[in-house]
């Protein structure tokens, strides 16, 4: 078959509904942007466990301690189910990790924002999970088989994050006047990152849409970023506190909720690198993996030490 | 066919957009560790299924590694480990001539068989 064939014979498959899987044919470019989308998606969750670790030993309670190491615990599986799913498309894990930590490889640019107080640990699992709970339901009928899969995985285990956070700034919201306060503020902080994890408007793009068409997003960011929007301003008012944008309002002729122009020039900057954490994250990143390199080798060592003294028995 | 994809979404920006390094010559010679694929029994009774897969030195750790990976809410009783390399699998390329003898068998279904209503118990 002719490569025009096989493209043809591909898209018939996408577009009746039948998964790619990865030993099947399928166009450079569509391998190319799955394995980079997952990459990133894997990497996002990886370092996100980095803004909430740094509350774990600070956590309020045992309860809410036992809760956050099971969220950063999670995301760690969540980060081994993705690189699982790059790795049927021919790269390995080692070649992704080396891309994340020498800066090359991107993640999701909210988790280079700080997590100042406790009330971001709420803030984060309302509304960046929450963000990103959209764009993985959507995800769960991406067109490549080994994604779908983890996706799916992954949103049976996201929703207790969400639900924490919400939870965890409703007790705040009922405290003391300091304890709202900081309830507030975490929210003013998270609110516009949280719209930029959808990324640029969707009339930024003046190519046809490749992704949709073959699936492997079904959603633009304008329509999930609306989504996200027109249900957190339900959510914010059961916690009695706003969200920081004036501009916010329910539009009746397009039945959703108008809301303010992004800051598009923060958005970029912190994408190259320039936002307050992106340094930070690498450099615990690359820390951490150095400084495992002893136990990788070891664990090898003995594996290889282990199959040798089975090999001498057995002779 | 050259496609260029310029839109990008959350977990999904261009790497000329991104400002980074590119530079990956920081490359260790360091091994990797095998891969190997897992299967789960959910529960008593039930066979084990795919699950997925994950990377450890040895099948202890990969039988270790897969309980904190895949069960953490108590989804299954039972894990098996095998090395990926140990699997052989079918060619999808020939999937129509590999499934197609079994196609035209009709009559290995039970509803290929026309009899009389009043007949019970069948």
């Amino acid at each position: 078959m002719s490569v025009i064939d096989l493209e043809k014979a591909f898209q018939d498959k996408i577009d009746k509904e039948i998964k790619i899987e990865p030993k099947d044919w399928m166009p450079e470019a569509y391998r190319k942007t799955n394995l980079r989308q997952i990459s990133q998606h894997a990497h996002s969750e990886i370092v996100g466990m980095l803004p909430e670790g740094n509350w774990i030993s600070r956590a309020p309670s045992l309860k809410r301690k036992a809760i956050l190491i099971a969220k950063v615990q999670d995301e760690a599986g969540h980060g081994l189910y993705l690189y699982s799913a790059a790795e049927t498309l021919g790269t390995s894990r080692d070649q992704m990790v080396e891309d994340l930590n020498s800066g090359k490889a991107k993640y999701s640019s909210i988790f280079n924002y700080p997590t100042l107080t406790w009330a971001d640990m709420g803030a984060v699992g309302w509304l960046v999970d929450g963000a990103a709970i959209l764009n993985q339901v959507m995800l769960c009928r991406t067109s490549y088989g080994p994604y779908a899969r983890a996706m799916v995985r992954i949103c049976k285990e996201e929703s207790f994050h969400q639900r924490q956070g919400f939870e965890s700034l409703l007790v705040l919201s009922k405290g003391s006047q300091a304890q709202r306060d900081m309830c507030q503020d975490a929210i003013n902080r998270w609110w516009w990152p949280s719209l930029m994890m959808f990324g640029p408007k969707d009339s930024e793009s003046t190519n046809s849409d490749q992704s949709i068409k073959w699936k492997i997003k079904r959603k633009t960011n304008d329509e999930l970023r609306q989504q996200f929007v027109d249900m957190i301003v339900e959510q914010v008012k059961l916690l009695g506190m706003t969200l920081p944008d004036p501009n916010l309002k329910w539009n009746e002729a397009r039945k959703h909720y108008d809301f303010g122009e992004i800051n598009w020039e923060e958005f970029w900057n912190v994408v190259k690198g320039n936002g307050p954490c992106n340094k930070q994250r690498l450099a615990a990143r690359n820390k951490a993996h150095d400084e495992g390199a002893w136990v990788r080798a070891a664990a090898l060592a003995y594996a290889e030490k282990r199959k040798n003294r089975l090999k001498t028995k057995a002779a | 066919m050259h496609i260029q994809i310029k839109k990008f979404y959350y977990g999904d920006i261009p790497e000329e957009n991104t400002g980074g390094s590119g530079n990956t010559e920081k490359h260790t010679n360091e091994l990797s560790w095998p891969l190997w694929e897992v299967f789960i029994r959910s529960k008593q009774g039930l066979d084990h299924k795919h699950a997925g897969s994950l990377r450890a030195a040895d099948a202890e750790m990969a039988v270790e590694n897969a309980r904190d990976v895949y069960t953490r809410r108590q989804e299954g009783v039972s894990i098996w480990v095998v090395e990926s390399k140990h699997v052989h699998a079918s060619n999808p390329d020939d999937a129509e001539m590999f499934y197609e003898p079994a196609s035209d068998k009709i009559y290995r279904h039970p509803t290929f068989y026309d009899l009389p209503d009043e007949l019970k118990h069948m």
